[in-house]
């Protein structure tokens, strides 16, 4: 089974109502702080972008329901700050003093933050793991979308997708496996692919039946149709 | 092993976001964990550096040159990198074209994905529920509510966000911009219209 956030396809969430596309990038002061904030602490490099997703997956429904954005943002950083002991409890109830930290030395710098993000983080890495489908071929999507390796854990095959007759349109290379990736259990690379599904694969009542999903998923997640 | 046994530890912040967001990083401040002029840098780069006018260059440069449409569409991460354009949330990009047969739009429907270096910082509707629910089942829909209505002859293909490849959508160049330079075309290239849910400005 899957959690709060795999919600393509759902019903009853209304219209989509686009704000002009010049309006300001942050609407609000505090999501761009919240963002930095966030991409700063990540720079400490206690975790990897599979655990800060999982992070923000891991809020209880009721938490992701309610929050807005940058609110899961903000809350998924504090849960993983103190998950990864880089703040205790203490240090968020506002008791904790102002004490040198191990990892200061480690904080990113103003004249830093250019080339930090302009390095960016490639997530394709050498693999061993055979490539098994090629361009054109029918495949399968895993019955249930779930992490084969922690129950609960995360992964990246939406419920949607799951059980679905597809074909590969691209292999896009060797990647890391957020499966194992979120749940410091290694990198585990192995083949990604662009698989493209017709929209009457997944859907009772497709809009048209000549459109198309296209997701990524990984080879573990595949299987010959 | 469980995962959801633990206490929730942000529930200890003020429960107010705008206090919430100033808590932490006062905290994070006052161990030296994170410098708050680094912050302000971050944020000057998605406000004002990186955006939609870099993903636009690249459209207004593919509609004008026949050689580099055809390397980008090939590989795109590499022919956009020799523009400068790389980075964080751009490491794998794929550039899809529309046709007249074929619209293609991009979601990320588990998250929120999308190519940070060509675009920059999302819009809130593409971080919407709604649009993170609709998009992949009803794409005409959703499209109305942008005011883009597609022949039934067109098929619709949704690109959902699921790994770390990143997609930018090549719209169709609009009737009426032949003869228009670079720097004039780009200006027809419209954030919504590399995601998908937009189409070009015509020329008046």
């Amino acid at each position: 089974m899957t959690r709060v956030h795999d919600m393509g396809g759902r019903f009853g969430d209304g219209p989509v109502n686009p704000e002009p596309q010049d309006a300001p990038v942050f609407a609000e002061d505090w999501h761009a702080r919240a963002l930095a904030v966030t991409l700063a602490s990540g720079f400490l490099g206690q975790w990897n972008i599979d655990v800060s997703r999982h992070a923000r997956e891991k809020l209880s429904p009721t938490d992701y329901t309610r929050f807005s954005y940058y609110e899961k943002w903000i809350s998924g950083l504090a849960d993983l700050l103190v998950d990864r002991g880089v703040l205790t409890l203490d240090d968020l109830g506002e008791a904790g003093g102002e004490s040198a930290h191990p990892l200061a030395e480690r904080a990113l710098k103003a004249e830093a933050v250019a080339n930090a993000l302009a390095k960016g983080g490639p997530a394709d890495r050498p693999s061993n793991v055979a490539v098994r489908f090629e361009a054109g071929q029918a495949v399968r999507t895993l019955r249930s979308t779930a992490n084969r390796l922690v129950d609960g854990g995360h992964t990246r095959l939406p419920i949607y997708a799951a059980g679905a007759n597809g074909r590969i349109l691209r292999l896009h290379g060797t990647h890391v496996l957020p499966d194992s990736n979120a749940h410091g259990l290694g990198e585990a690379p192995e083949p990604l692919y662009a698989v493209v599904f017709p929209a009457s694969e997944l859907w009772a009542n497709p809009e048209n039946p000549a459109d198309e999903v296209v997701l990524d998923l990984w080879q573990s997640y595949l299987e010959p149709a | 092993m469980p995962h959801d046994d633990h206490d929730h530890p942000h529930a200890l912040l003020p429960p107010e976001p705008a206090l919430r967001v100033k808590a932490l990083e006062t905290i994070l401040t006052r161990k030296g964990l994170i410098d708050p002029a680094a912050l302000d840098e971050i944020i000057d780069t998605y406000q004002n550096k990186i955006g939609p006018q870099n993903g636009a260059h690249v459209v207004a440069k593919a509609w004008s040159d026949p050689a580099f449409k055809a390397a980008l569409l090939e590989d795109a991460t590499s022919v956009v990198a020799e523009l400068g354009y790389y980075g964080r949330q751009g490491e794998h990009l794929v550039v899809v074209e529309n046709t007249p047969e074929q619209h293609n739009m991009v979601v990320c429907t588990l998250c929120s994905c999308y190519p940070w270096p060509l675009l920059g910082i999302p819009p809130g509707w593409y971080k919407s529920d709604a649009y993170r629910a609709r998009a992949v089942r009803e794409p005409r829909k959703v499209l109305a509510e942008f005011s883009v209505t597609l022949p039934e002859t067109t098929t619709v293909r949704v690109w959902d966000s699921t790994a770390e490849i990143r997609y930018l959508i090549l719209p169709m160049r609009p009737a009426g911009s032949e003869g228009m330079s670079e720097d004039e075309l780009a200006v027809l290239v419209t954030r919504d219209s590399m995601i998908g849910t937009g189409l070009p400005k015509v020329p008046a």
